[in-house]
């Protein structure tokens, strides 16, 4: 894809959909699959002195296609009990909210999907469509262990959608747009005092914002230390335990989507996106080097997730929403005074 | 109670089915939980029956003997090298432990002691065995917790230990090990620089926990303050080991009341915590792994030689009489009451398990907590389910 | 509540296992290597030995068996099967009486009921059953798990000498009987 614009350009809409749609399912489902075998199956396993899975493919690397074939094959069950229709709708209402995010983001100068003045805050809205797909799991399985991690997801995920927002304004004052792709070019011409070496990444400047955004982004995934709803050795799965073959992989490949598309948005609002110093942002070259930068990105924020997923206990409920009510979101809000003051300062 | 009329009795019992019968049509008192027997978190088959108000726990009702498997009935049938092989399967983490309270108490009445070396070995394998299994729950309980992480490297420093079991005894879980008058066989050559190197790496697996999960901050506010047991209400409820030392009990039956173990001869010390709540439960246990691993070490620098076996008949006939010896197992204080009438068999063998009296305090103190505290508690009691079954 | 020095230690302690996994050889070799630096062993490509007193397989010298019958009487679990029969053996001197053997036609032992316990092994008075390491012998049929005669007599073959003891014991080693 060297000249974007003009390819797009020379095609028909329905033509230009289509490819977006293909673009948007491959970059979901391609990062879900990279993080999962990176991540889950082998950097986890080092860290707990074992290989991860070695026999399917060369190290393990076809382990992911063996687990989708595993799950193809299994019954579909359906409690007798359940509300059917919610039982059934759930795993797409969480997945629709995940390639919803996907498409605010860009990937280059010229690849991105949609390029909208509150991309942002698009995002933002649209990614709290996930917690009702978790209730619907939740209610529609008629089972009591769901039922209460449906609850306590709930909960969870209204009280860090606050931190979550409230970081990011800090970023867009600083930027002075909510485009995305206007995000990454104050990143990318910005400086820091002066000095505009490596532009102005905001997790430098922005640094409360970042670490906000990723303790919020962390509980927004439901990964431990905030797994309360999964919480294994309490609810066996959560509001995912009745759910089995393809509609269980559903869930986990969304759980894996969405931490790769939300690293994605991280990386675009404090690292700096696809931009790279050194490289003119505007340089054809970066629609190809554009994609594999933003990976790299996002793999190294997924890395942080995984490592503090796999370290540390879990909060109580309690404990996790006196966090973000009472430590995350008075500490944001100061965040966006400063970050005011400062702006309008310098 | 005085005698009751028959009368009395059955409208009792009438008037209780009909308060069951109105709770469960109305389900008044809230959502009952059933912590079923195929559960992540119960060490195997232990079913607990909560009834929640919301999050919290109004009561909670453990139901035993889903792993019932008839200990008592089957020593009534078994020869005493027989029973020795059976008795491994109680507790099975830390197996040696099982067997030496029934071997002491079959030396008694027989009127026969070990050798000395014998004893010495035999207190050896009793502390390995201890630093298998309390290894165990360190992983464990953060596994509980939520932490994946630390239960693989309990697993993965364990199997040091283990090697170095079977490399003694030939069986990693069930070393079958002890015999009336010594144990089986002697240490093959190398085993006690291996041993000692295998403690070394317990040692370093001790400080590994307490960076990783003793001085997490989560985990502290995950355990303190939870499930706090009083010092007389756990003694009341016959709780043992280190649960009961958490409560700042200075009781340890190794050194109040050693009974064929040469714990007397060395120097070491026992661990105490004032709190009482579950960090202190996982505290006592960790420092009591450092101190095993100490012990160790110094008998296997005193060692006596000698024989491995005293003079034994071939064919074992127990003299008729009753002994009771306990010892301080890994889990807690596991005693034999054993019961002979002179044959081949015993007659009957009381087994009393540690972790059958640790859980009788679950009712009591599940009372008004989350549910994920439950969880918690359960973690840090730490109960083997054929200890509580048998 | 001070949340950092703890949490950070942790991840030092996670971080450090993955370190030490990948690069097994330190700053000496920066190239990643997990497979030797991880503490699990990939079987069945490779196989860890066991110990040579692990309990495995029970073999049978047949030699020295004499079918007294102590070790299917002790077994626990009565997984031993032992049909014998007497017969005359020449006299062991010219001009003497015949003597009176026991011959062994069925030794069998179920290892789909045996528990390993070894008791067989120590209870039998001509030391004619040995314990052998070996422990990859699971079959498709539980059946075929009932070994016979022969195939307890070619377990022989992998029974290890006994070991040498510890300096201060005062046992003395066994010889295991040559196939």
């Amino acid at each position: 894809m060297i000249d974007a614009t003009i390819l797009l350009g020379e095609l028909a809409y329905w033509q230009q959909t289509s490819l977006r749609v293909v673009g948007g399912l491959a970059a979901v489902l391609l990062i879900a699959g990279t993080l999962v075998y990176l991540h889950l199956f082998k950097l986890v396993s080092f860290m707990q002195s074992r290989l991860g899975p070695m026999e399917a493919g060369p190290f393990g690397s076809l382990q992911l296609l063996a687990e989708v074939g595993k799950f193809l094959q299994k019954e579909d069950l359906v409690p007798r009990k359940a509300d059917r229709f919610v039982f059934l709708a759930a795993p797409f209402v969480v997945l629709v909210s995940t390639f919803l995010l996907v498409v605010v983001v860009p990937w280059g100068p010229d690849a991105w999907f949609i390029d909208s003045d509150v991309g942002i805050y698009l995002a933002m809205a649209v990614s709290s469509v996930s917690v009702i797909g978790i209730l619907m799991a939740g209610w529609g399985s008629a089972s009591k262990y769901s039922l209460l991690g449906g609850l306590r997801a709930t909960g969870q995920l209204i009280a860090y959608e606050l931190p979550l927002i409230l970081a990011v304004i800090g970023v867009v004052i600083q930027a002075g747009t909510m485009n995305m792709q206007g995000i990454v070019y104050a990143q990318a011409e910005g400086s820091i005092f002066g000095w505009a070496g490596i532009g102005n990444p905001y997790f430098l400047t922005q640094g409360v914002g970042f670490l906000l955004f990723m303790i919020a982004m962390q509980a927004e995934l439901t990964q431990t230390p905030f797994d309360m709803p999964i919480a294994e050795s309490e609810l066996v799965t959560g509001y995912m335990t009745e759910y089995s073959g393809m509609r269980f992989l559903l869930f986990f490949i969304g759980e894996f989507a969405t931490a790769g598309v939300f690293s994605a948005i991280a990386a675009v609002l404090f690292l700096g996106g696809w931009y790279i110093p050194g490289i003119d942002p505007d340089d054809n070259i970066m629609n190809v080097l554009g994609p594999l930068v933003m990976l790299t990105k996002v793999v190294g924020l997924t890395f942080l997730v995984f490592w503090f997923r796999f370290t540390f206990p879990r909060f109580r409920e309690d404990q996790l929403q006196k966090l973000a009510w009472k430590v995350l979101i008075p500490v944001a809000l100061a965040n966006i005074v400063v970050t005011g003051i400062l702006k309008v300062a310098f | 109670m005085t005698a009751i009329s028959d009368r009395e009795k059955l409208s009792y019992i009438a008037a209780q089915a009909a308060d069951a019968r109105i709770n469960l049509e109305l389900e008044t008192e809230g959502m009952t939980l059933n912590l079923g027997p195929q559960h992540p978190a119960t060490h195997g088959t232990l079913r607990i029956i909560a009834r929640l108000d919301g999050e919290q726990v109004i009561s909670a009702d453990p139901v035993m003997g889903y792993m019932h498997r008839g200990y008592e009935k089957l020593t009534e049938v078994r020869t005493y090298p027989q029973v020795t092989a059976l008795v491994n399967r109680i507790d099975w983490v830390g197996s040696f432990a099982n067997e030496v309270p029934f071997i002491l108490a079959a030396e008694k009445l027989m009127d026969v002691e070990a050798p000395p070396r014998a004893q010495w070995i035999r207190t050896v394998l009793f502390e390995l065995s201890r630093v298998a299994n309390i290894s165990l729950f360190l992983g464990d309980m953060a596994l509980q917790l939520g932490a994946t992480t630390p239960a693989f490297f309990a697993f993965r420093d364990r199997e040091h230990v283990l090697n170095q079991i079977e490399a003694v005894t030939g069986g990693r879980f069930h070393p079958n090990f002890d015999r009336i008058g010594g144990l089986k066989d002697d240490l093959p050559a190398g085993w006690i620089t291996e041993t000692k190197r295998a403690m070394r790496k317990m040692r370093q697996f001790c400080n590994e926990m307490e960076q990783l999960v003793l001085g997490n901050e989560i985990f502290a506010a995950r355990s303190r303050g939870i499930g706090i047991i009083p010092a007389d209400i756990g003694l009341s409820y016959g709780l043992s080991g280190a649960n009961i030392r958490a409560s700042g009990v200075d009781w340890d039956t190794r050194r109040d009341n050693p009974c064929g173990l040469v714990h007397g001869e060395l120097d070491w010390k026992v661990w105490t915590h004032p709190d009482g709540d579950s960090f202190a439960r996982f505290w006592v246990r960790l420092q009591e792994v450092r101190e095993s691993t100490k012990m160790i070490d110094q008998m296997l620098d005193g060692l006596p030689s000698g024989p491995i076996m005293a003079k034994v008949p071939r064919i074992i006939k127990v003299p008729a009489g009753e002994a009771y010896v306990e010892t301080e197992n890994p889990l807690g204080v596991m005693g034999y009451y054993v019961i002979s009438k002179g044959e081949l068999v015993p007659y009957r063998v009381k087994i009393r398990s540690a972790s059958f009296s640790n859980i009788s305090i679950a009712p009591w103190l599940l009372k008004g907590v989350y549910v994920p505290d439950i969880i918690t508690i359960l973690a840090s009691l730490y109960f083997i389910l054929g200890d509580i079954d048998r | 509540m001070a949340l950092v020095p703890g949490l950070i230690k942790g991840l030092g302690v996670t971080g450090g296992t993955l370190l030490r996994t990948v690069f097994p050889d330190g700053w000496k070799k920066p190239i990643p290597n997990p497979v030797k630096g991880a503490e699990t062993v990939q079987y069945p490509h490779e196989k860890e030995a066991p110990p040579p007193r692990a309990r495995g397989v029970i073999a049978l010298h047949e030699e020295n068996c004499t079918a007294c019958m102590l070790c299917a009487r002790e077994c626990p679990d009565w997984c031993i099967y032992i049909e014998g029969h007497k017969e005359k053996a020449p006299p062991r001197r010219a001009g003497g009486k015949p003597r009176q053997v026991n011959a062994l036609d069925r030794f069998d032992i179920d290892y789909a009921l045996c528990m390993y316990c070894g008791i067989c092994v120590d209870v039998c008075p001509f030391e004619a059953l040995f314990w052998s390491p070996e422990y990859e012998f699971s079959e498709p049929r539980i059946a075929d798990l009932l070994h016979d005669k022969s195939r307890l007599a070619e377990w022989m073959e992998t029974v290890p000498d006994f070991e040498a003891y510890e300096a201060g014991s005062e046992a003395k080693v066994k010889k295991v009987p040559p196939t």
